[in-house]
């Protein structure tokens, strides 16, 4: 993808449609392959106008989509926070406050989302039932290291969860901003977990970190773009590889994500 | 004292002297005009209005330009290029200030060294994506900070990253493509990552790497529009930038 190209064909779009058509046709294009975007872009004029209901439904129901698959990790993290906190999380410490702080967003988010889900005229997917030793692999909550080995790896896969689904939440920009707002949230969270953990506060290359055992490097597979929006980063800076892969984040796909979240679900 | 000003390089003397800064701040409010050639200066508004738009003077001159970011998705890249050229200039400081070493612990000197180098390649990635659409080399004025006190330096950063996160996550809306949203998303929980961090380092409460006092009741993060967020760094940046396109 060359950045100069995709620059010049919207920008026209965004000048002579006003803000409803240009979301209309937003949701369109999305749906359409990347190499037919640009074309789609200078081909359909107005006539989009009459395929625009038809968009707004299917945009609805992807919305509802999205945020259940959100929602599916909300409910994951709030029920790990709640059993953390409940058995391994050290009474009365810093730990335990920044726990809870942690926990408490978790669960607006589950209810944020439910709200917003059925306020779409969609039904919310009910809480499946977890497993978070993932069949005998993890002791979480017998082994407080483990905890947060595992909150860590659920932080960093949520911000790369809500990165990926950005794109498909654009018709509606309400939904963008909160998920947005959800999304740098999670990244707060991953980032003070693995300062707890001794780490820094970001990713370097595709690294998992010291004390990740290997079954969590899914979580961090791809994380090492040298690449971004077709140009070569150490072509453009000084900045040397660890610094310039730590400096983006990369976004996961739904059926990364749904790998990784079903190893915690219950068989 | 009368001090011409026109789009040549001509110039005075007296653009050097004591009076820059002052001028300089008052001149960030020139607007548009149609004079094209020199202007007298007598230093009050009106003729100040009808300086030449926008201000077409060498960055090294004593008057700065106004910078345009443009509209549509070219004008929120240089939204965002014009905060992370403000981030990658502060760090840049905050790491070269001669106490750097005796005043931050290891792990905050090496987490503030990446941290700037993660703006530093933000920065120029966003000049790389606009290529010739990119907006100037800007100039800022940090004489708010003392980059010789921990406290001032934490307490800037933490303004900068919590101010950066809510304007990427305020201006995804505004973007037209796909790609440029899911790139705006690589770089703001980078953000995010260094505010809770900077929280961490300079606040005592445990709770504060994502404290009540910016995360709402439904567990979101801020999102600010770029009215709000260009006012917030405005004491920071010399240039007028005019958003208003956006």
């Amino acid at each position: 993808m060359n950045i100069f190209d995709l620059l010049t064909t919207v920008d026209p779009q965004k000048i002579n449609l006003d803000e409803q058509m240009a979301s209309g046709r937003r949701a369109m294009f999305r749906q359409l392959g990347d190499w037919g975007k640009k074309m789609a872009l200078g081909a359909i004029p107005f006539g989009a106008a009459t395929l625009s209901s038809k968009n707004a439904m299917a945009a609805h129901e992807d919305n509802v989509d999205v945020l259940n698959f959100a929602l599916l990790l909300e409910y994951l993290e709030s029920e790990f926070y709640i059993m953390g906190l409940d058995t391994i999380v050290p009474k009365g410490t810093d730990d335990e406050k920044v726990f809870m702080q942690i926990s408490k967003h978790e669960k607006q988010h589950v209810e944020f989302l439910q709200k917003t889900i059925k306020s779409l005229g969609g039904m919310p997917i009910d809480k499946p039932a977890f497993d978070f030793t993932a069949g005998g692999a993890f002791m979480p909550f017998s082994d407080y290291d483990q905890f947060k080995v595992l909150s860590q790896a659920f932080e960093d896969t949520g911000v790369r969860a809500y990165k990926g689904q950005a794109a498909n939440l654009m018709d509606n920009d309400t939904l963008l901003t909160a998920a947005l707002q959800i999304h740098s949230v999670e990244a707060r969270h991953a980032a003070k977990i693995r300062m707890m953990r001794d780490e820094f506060g970001w990713i370097y290359f595709n690294h998992r970190g010291r004390g990740m055992p290997y079954a969590t490097q899914p979580v961090y597979k791809g994380e090492n773009m040298s690449k971004q929006a077709g140009i070569e980063l150490k072509t453009i800076t000084t900045v040397e590889e660890g610094g310039f892969t730590a400096a983006f984040d990369e976004p996961l796909t739904k059926e990364e994500v749904t790998a990784i979240a079903s190893l915690f679900l219950k068989k | 004292m009368r001090v011409p000003l026109s789009n040549s390089k001509e110039r005075t003397a007296s653009a050097k002297n004591g009076e820059n800064l002052r001028r300089r701040s008052f001149l960030k409010f020139a607007g548009f005009a149609t004079a094209s050639t020199a202007v007298m200066l007598s230093g009050c508004k009106e003729v100040l209005d009808k300086l030449p738009y926008p201000v077409d003077v060498d960055p090294d001159d004593y008057v700065l330009k106004t910078v345009r970011l443009g509209k549509g998705d070219t004008g929120v890249l240089n939204y965002a290029y014009t905060l992370e050229q403000l981030e990658a200039e502060f760090y840049i400081q905050v790491v070269a200030a001669s106490g750097f070493a005796s005043m931050f612990n290891y792990y905050e000197q090496r987490s503030l060294r990446e941290i700037r180098d993660h703006e530093v390649v933000h920065r120029d990635f966003l000049k790389a994506a606009l290529g010739d659409k990119a907006i100037g080399q800007l100039k800022f004025d940090f004489k708010a900070v003392n980059f010789e006190d921990k406290q001032s330096i934490l307490q800037t950063a933490k303004t900068f990253e919590d101010l950066g996160v809510a304007a990427y996550n305020g201006a995804g809306k505004r973007l037209a493509s796909p790609d440029l949203l899911t790139i705006a998303g690589k770089i703001v929980s980078v953000e995010a990552r260094h505010a809770s961090i900077i929280r961490s380092l300079v606040d005592t409460d445990p709770t504060s790497f994502a404290g009540d006092d910016i995360i709402d009741m439904n567990g979101l993060d801020l999102a600010y529009e770029p009215a709000k967020v260009l006012e917030a760094a405005n004491p920071f940046i010399l240039n007028k930038i005019d958003a208003s396109e956006l």
